[in-house]
């Protein structure tokens, strides 16, 4: 249980990156990451709707599986997704508004971030019980939040570089991205079993 | 209707993946034979044309507030659709694509447009435009495939020709294999969008020759 648990957090981490190597949510990875206290806000937001989501999913598959309908799992996790992001939203403005005005601009923003729909997509296909469905998500969060922080500060840099005209802005910021993948390329042997 | 226009957005100059810079996770992640690139394109085509009519048939009928829901509701409907059809007649494009199908739900491009056109146009013009838009995706889809096979394993066609092997161009001890790994994905469509910006600036100086000329 210990290597399994140990094992789960080091690959969402490092050598399965949600970002830079598995390639779930990309969108808000270039979107967000101008500066980096605001790609580490969207990666504290994704983290918790992630960690939140992979329980409240877990929760409907087997109500799905039980019924008989699990063919419906695309359908319902999007709807349980689209609903928890509006209720997060809504709870923390009214009880933690200090959370909330930290993340508030990145929470709608999240319901179409596939490495939400992601993750709880790779938990009912691994077969993931509770307590390691929601460890991989908060995991896998922690993965998102890591690299796009350190995107951001190459991009801060990267910006002011003097590049071809065509280059400017998203190609030069994605070969950039394909450089710190391939440094994340060298936790790949990485595995505790 | 200007078909011709609509055609011209979708492919170049309004191209979902190297200008508006939608569904990026997809063309990253799928891109690595010249069969995922096709199937991917395909579907979401299917999808985006399907969702498209859809919703502007029932663009008055949906009401304001809840619009985003009721969207995310039909397009999760036609993934499903497209999802069990694949399992069952090409399942060897359903195992590569994986959990990639399924996310096509929150693939932007598909959203952006039920958003940007389908609400506010009518069933045939939305058709039309999910086809364009459909098409520049696949275009874009298939360029990245062709570049990152031919470099990273050296053959053209993977999965599709040969009997799947695809057709060898470069020596099998030749091909470097970060191009089919996610460092591929980053830096060949780094390289794309920059061409596909270089072509329209070169595009947009001959024209304002020609006018000059006149």
């Amino acid at each position: 249980m210990v290597t399994e648990i140990l094992g789960i957090i080091i690959a969402a981490l490092l050598s399965q990156n949600f970002i830079l190597v598995k390639f779930y949510g990309i969108c808000p990875f270039m979107g967000v990451s101008k500066k980096i206290d605001t790609a580490l806000g969207m990666g504290m937001a994704v983290t918790f709707v992630m960690a939140l989501a992979s329980a409240a999913c877990w929760a409907v598959n087997w109500l799905l599986v039980k019924l008989n309908i699990t063919y419906m799992q695309t359908v319902a996790f999007i709807l349980v997704i689209a609903t928890l992001v509006q209720v997060v939203e809504m709870f923390l403005k009214k009880s933690i508004p200090a959370l909330y005005k930290a993340l508030g601009v990145f929470l709608p923003l999240i319901t179409t971030n596939c490495a939400v729909l992601g993750v709880v997509l790779v938990n009912v296909q691994n077969n993931y019980n509770f307590l390691l469905s929601v460890l991989n998500g908060a995991a896998g969060g922690l993965g998102f939040t890591l690299a796009i922080v350190l995107f951001a500060s190459v991009r801060e840099r990267v910006n002011k570089a003097d590049c071809p005209e065509c280059f400017k802005g998203f190609p030069i910021a994605l070969i950039a991205a394909g450089l710190l993948a391939l440094a994340f390329m060298g936790f790949s042997g990485l595995s505790i079993s | 209707m200007n078909f011709k226009k609509q055609f011209n957005e979708g492919l170049l100059t309004k191209n979902p993946v190297t200008v508006q810079l939608l569904g990026m996770c997809s063309t990253l992640a799928i891109t690595t034979s010249l069969f995922n690139g096709i199937g991917m394109g395909l579907s979401v085509t299917i999808i985006l044309i399907c969702s498209n009519m859809l919703i502007s048939a029932l663009r008055k009928v949906i009401p304001n507030q809840i619009r985003i829901a009721a969207y995310i509701t039909i397009i999760a409907g036609f993934v499903t659709v497209v999802d069990l059809v694949l399992q069952a007649f090409i399942p060897a494009l359903s195992e590569n694509l994986g959990v990639f199908i399924p996310l096509i739900v929150v693939n932007c491009i598909v959203l952006g447009r039920a958003e940007a056109f389908a609400s506010k146009n009518g069933v045939l013009a939305s058709a039309v435009d999910g086809l364009c838009q459909g098409i520049g995706y696949t275009v874009a889809l298939v360029i990245m495939c062709v570049i990152r096979e031919l470099l990273g394993s050296g053959t053209f066609g993977g999965g599709l020709l040969n009997g799947g092997e695809g057709i060898r161009i470069i020596p099998a001890q030749f091909p470097a294999m970060q191009m089919v790994m996610p460092v591929g994905g980053f830096l060949v469509l780094g390289f794309v969008i920059a061409g596909s910006q270089w072509l329209m600036q070169h595009l947009e100086k001959k024209n304002k020759k020609k006018e000059a000329a006149k």
